[in-house]
């Protein structure tokens, strides 16, 4: 007798046993419990669709991000163009948001493309398991009928019953996922039906103010930063301010911009 | 003696990994009552490692009951903890 006595172990397979023991008939009972896992997987089929229909939208988001930066990049070309830095630097502070939301939109959509790969791949390894379930249960529902007098249900009836319990389990689970998922990108998805990504006082849920203060500092040069080289590109900044933006961080790059530090604020 | 990771499949062991198994299970379950999550997620990981390396996967074909049954290797702290306080992954 072996000798397992993990309380983890006892209480879960005690748990299964339960499950079993509860049919008074094993051949009705695997025969329900087929038809259920042809229900389930047919729900996880369902909710990898869901998906990838969220995933679709979060990428046409994506896009219309893409789209508003380019547009707001010329119009803090334009407004710098007419004199207006206020206005450029208004349009720069707005792209900068959209460039963050982009980030983190792109690596939603990033994680929601490999958690479908995961579900699609468990998907037909579930349904392989179902249909060599399937086969067994017919084994076992002859031998069952055959031995009805025996009462007792035959060691590979409580294998498979086991294995099917599991299966149920790994299938629940896989459903739990996909909601999970779906129910993450709907809200990504109504963060910015409600104009969240539009809105500069709101960045997004969940943050705290030292969040936001520390955003707009960084934002704050990367703009400044950003502003310096388009005046320089223009031509209308002062040739000081340039050199020091060349110094410092090439060609502006928001990564390096943010290392230039706000002394990039103080240039004319 | 076989050995389920739950939503995984069957483990074939030797009677005398039962010890460290036993061993390693407890500690989890007395991290879950402590409240550790730290100390559980690693015992787990330990514990289903264990398992996956000292084991032989059971051939597909072969439908024998477990002698334990462990939980899903991606189980979270809380679906632990709510499985030894009566509700959990498995309706009771």
């Amino acid at each position: 007798m072996p000798g397992l006595s993990g309380r983890m172990s006892t209480v879960i397979k005690a748990k299964i046993s339960k499950l079993l023991d509860r049919a008074e008939d094993p051949a009705e009972t695997l025969e329900y419990s087929y038809q259920k896992q042809i229900e389930l997987l047919q729900n996880v089929k369902k909710g990898i669709a869901d998906v990838v229909t969220s995933k679709k939208r979060l990428q046409l988001q994506e896009q219309k991000l893409r789209d508003q930066v380019v547009k707001l990049d010329t119009q803090a070309r334009q407004a710098l163009a007419a004199g207006n830095e206020d206005l450029a630097r208004t349009a720069l502070e707005r792209k900068n948001v959209a460039q963050t939301e982009l980030q983190s939109l792109d690596s939603q959509i990033g994680q929601l493309e490999q958690q479908q790969e995961q579900m699609t791949a468990s998907e037909q390894k579930l349904r392989a398991k179902i249909e060599q379930f399937r086969s067994r249960k017919e084994v076992i529902k002859a031998q069952y009928s055959a031995a009805e007098a025996q009462v007792r249900i035959s060691e590979a009836a409580t294998g498979v019953g086991e294995e099917m319990a599991d299966v149920g389990l790994a299938m629940q689970r896989a459903l739990d996922k996909t909601e999970n998922m779906k129910a993450r990108a709907d809200a990504v998805q109504e963060l910015e039906a409600a104009g969240t990504f539009e809105d500069l006082t709101q960045l997004g849920a969940g943050e705290d103010d030292i969040d936001r203060q520390l955003r707009e500092l960084s934002s704050g040069s990367e703009v400044d930063a950003e502003l310096a080289k388009m005046k320089a590109e223009l031509g209308s900044g002062s040739p000081s301010s340039a050199g020091e933006l060349g110094a410092g961080a090439p060609a502006g790059e928001p990564a390096q911009a943010e290392q230039a530090g706000p002394s990039q604020g103080q240039a004319p | 003696m076989i050995v389920r990771i739950s939503t995984e499949g069957q483990y074939e062991l030797t009677e005398s990994d039962a010890d460290a198994l036993n061993a390693l299970d407890n500690q989890a379950v007395g991290a879950c009552e402590e409240g550790d999550e730290e100390r559980f997620n690693a015992t787990f990981k330990e514990l289903i490692d264990f398992v996956r390396k000292n084991g032989q996967p059971v051939a597909e074909d072969r439908l024998e009951p477990s002698d334990a049954i462990l939980p899903p290797p991606d189980v979270s702290f809380e679906e632990a903890r709510a499985e030894f306080s009566g509700e959990g992954l498995i309706p009771g």
